[in-house]
């Protein structure tokens, strides 16, 4: 993560997955973008209800290759649903006091 | 109420599965599984004598049966040994659940005796994996893992338990279902309406068929759609067989090492049907200028391929087989007349000419002397290289399942180990293993485990000692510096056989060649046949890497 990277001046979109809460699914879902050499450029993850699962954020860059990983993340099997927003999304927004150098 | 440990339990499960072998290796890590199989009078372990070789095993069962089947390995050099025959099921989608060995949970991360982060490695290599965490896990994530490696695009599947979780008790009171593929979901019925339309008014169609074909067993649909609308027919590497490919309307294989007149048909079609193929690039060489005046149907169960590649006109998500169903009876009766007519021109304008030999002591003439005799049911396995490309330019596969190659990973080695699986899977029938020198070094020590279960395997092995291809890329395209592809040392494989113990056929020198093969085919039992072939004898045409599939070397020269 760059120390200027802001969610309002470059292009990005936010994607918000649900997912099975075990230990293994941050890095299916990690090393899915690594290999790809796709750029994240922010994750939050926190569980959600009775701690059986979980809500991951993503924020990565806007590219043509978007389509095609999100396929492949809803591929995953513990990736229990994928929405897509853009990066408008209050998400990172919110966050940014917790980002500054 | 049931009690039992863990280890116990896995084998159980496994044999309510219907698993009946299990290759593989012990260790210090999977022993308590290995102790609990012992007991098992339902499973038959096959002891490979390198766990590649026991993945690789595992996946000849699966190719040829189309069920899921399991092998062991031990944690550390046990799992990362297992990992390429892993990562070539994941490629060419084959389903092999492949449980690992792990230090006991109390030492994991601590850099234990033969530890290594065996989750971690597979994530990227399975369609799915577990570390199981708990005892009573195993009943969920063992069915869990036949329902993934098996519904859908099949895949593998990587199940690491560690030793402490083999051999603690639990006790259930109720033995889960056994894991079952999910039914697919339908195709959407508009799509199936607008593809049928297409397909209807296209005036040079072409079906594309893909492993997807094979795996859906979908062969008889296909075959009904092709003959119904007159399309000529291409075949992947990895779908050949889907239809005969010596059907009048086959094209054979496409892509790099096709016929000429395959590759120019693409070219002219105005339609390509994509069934259960993925547009890899050995087949379509370079995309931009592959099939550039046509529109696209792909059908896949898989909907990430689905405008991957090349972007569809029509994109139908779902079955092979059932899309298939579905779609056939709302085409009409073609002859296509004027297109059919044009490809066999074509056909015989530019015709796949194989080098003019059926010596059985040579590369093309043993492939096309084999395939004389032995029946349609034969399965035929490969290694990786010159001798695999020759097989599938040559070969006269007419049914699905009997030709068992490493299509996307393109691994050698595969050849030998893969041929044990699918001759144990299928003990009556023969299995063939075509190989070269260079495949066949790198997993000979499975020679041991096809004599030890007498399995009905024939290793055609065509030695040129030389890395064929890669001699062949750098005479075509490296200026014909020839570097390391050349064996300094000419290895005797005939006394390397005969050291494992098996019998061998030596087709060199002056003997009776041909009988000599028909012996060796008619013997019951695993045999070595041994065929010096020339290193300059390349493999003809050949689409240069990243060049157009029209722009293809030789074929006419080279006869």
């Amino acid at each position: 993560m760059s120390e200027n990277s802001s969610a309002q001046t470059t292009h990005h979109e936010v994607l918000e997955l649900t997912v099975r809460n075990h230990p293994g699914v941050m890095s299916h879902i990690s090393s899915l973008f690594a290999r790809r050499a796709y750029n994240v450029e922010g994750i939050l993850c926190m569980p959600i209800g009775n701690r059986e699962r979980s809500r991951i954020w993503l924020m990565v860059d806007e590219d043509r290759r978007l389509e095609q990983m999100i396929k492949q993340v809803e591929k995953l099997e513990d990736v229990l649903d994928v929405q897509q927003h853009d990066a408008n999304h209050q998400v990172f927004i919110k966050l940014e006091e917790f980002f500054q150098t | 109420m049931y009690t039992m440990t863990g280890a116990d339990l896995t084998i159980r499960l496994l044999e309510r599965q219907g698993i009946e072998t299990i290759s593989g290796i012990p260790g210090g890590a999977n022993l308590p599984l290995y102790d609990a199989l012992y007991g098992s009078d339902k499973i038959r372990h096959v002891l490979a004598r390198h766990e590649q070789g026991a993945g690789f095993i595992a996946q000849g069962m699966a190719r040829a049966s189309g069920l899921p089947q399991v092998c062991f390995a031990t944690s550390g050099p046990g799992a990362t040994n297992v990992l390429t025959a892993i990562a070539d099921a994941k490629l060419d989608s084959v389903p092999v659940i492949c449980i690992t060995g792990q230090v006991p949970s109390s030492m994991i991360g601590s850099d234990a005796f033969q530890e290594v982060d065996t989750y971690g490695l597979s994530i990227p290599i399975t369609k799915h994996n577990f570390l199981v965490r708990d005892v009573a896990e195993l009943l969920e994530t063992i069915p869990a893992a036949f329902r993934i490696a098996s519904s859908g695009r099949p895949g593998p599947v990587l199940i690491d338990i560690p030793k402490d979780i083999q051999t603690q008790e639990i006790s259930f009171e109720q033995w889960p279902e056994p894991g079952r593929p999910t039914q697919p979901s339908p195709a959407n019925p508009e799509d199936l309406q607008q593809a049928a339309a297409m397909i209807n008014q296209a005036q040079r169609p072409i079906l594309y068929l893909g492993g997807g074909t094979i795996i859906s067993n979908a062969s008889e649909q296909a075959r009904t759609l092709m003959e119904r609308s007159s399309l000529p027919t291409t075949m992947t590497l990895m779908g050949l067989g889907a239809v005969p490919v010596d059907h009048e309307l086959s094209l054979g294989m496409l892509g790099m090492h096709a016929a000429p007149y395959t590759n120019m048909a693409l070219e002219a079609c105005d339609l390509l049907i994509a069934v259960g193929a993925r547009f890899d690039d050995r087949a379509t060489g370079k995309v931009s200028a592959f099939c550039p005046n046509a529109k696209v149907i792909h059908i896949d169960i898989d909907p990430s391929e689905l405008d991957k590649i090349k972007q569809a006109h029509i994109g139908i998500i779902g079955d092979v087989k059932q899309v298939l169903e579905q779609l056939t009876p709302m085409i009409s009766d073609n002859r296509r007349t004027q297109w059919t007519t044009e490809v066999e021109n074509l056909r015989r304008t530019h015709p796949f000419q194989t080098p003019k030999t059926d010596r059985a002591n040579t590369a093309y003439g043993a492939i096309r002397k084999v395939a004389e005799l032995v029946d349609d049911n034969a399965i035929v396995t490969t290694d990786v290289g010159q001798h695999q490309m020759r097989t599938a330019q040559l070969y006269p596969f007419r049914k699905p399942r009997r030709w068992l190659t490493s299509g996307g990973l393109g691994t050698m080695g595969f050849g030998l180990p893969a041929a044990i699986g699918a001759a144990l899977a299928e003990p009556d029938n023969t299995v063939i293993c075509f190989t070269g020198d260079g495949s066949l070094m790198m997993n000979i020590q499975e020679l041991a485990t096809a004599i030890e279960q007498q399995t009905n395997i024939k290793i055609i092995l065509m030695n040129n000692n030389a890395l064929g291809l890669v001699h062949q890329q750098q005479t075509m395209f490296y200026g014909k510096r020839t570097f390391a592809s050349d064996y300094e040392l000419q290895m005797d494989f005939v006394a390397i056989a005969r050291g494992f113990g098996m019998p061998t056929f030596d087709l060199s020198g002056n003997n009776n060649h041909e009988a000599l093969l028909r012996e060796a085919l008619e013997y019951s039992g695993p045999c070595l046949i041994h065929i010096p072939i020339d290193v300059n004898e390349n493999v003809f045409p050949m689409v240069p890497p990243g060049a157009a599939n029209i722009e293809m070397i030789g074929g006419d020269d080279h006869v």
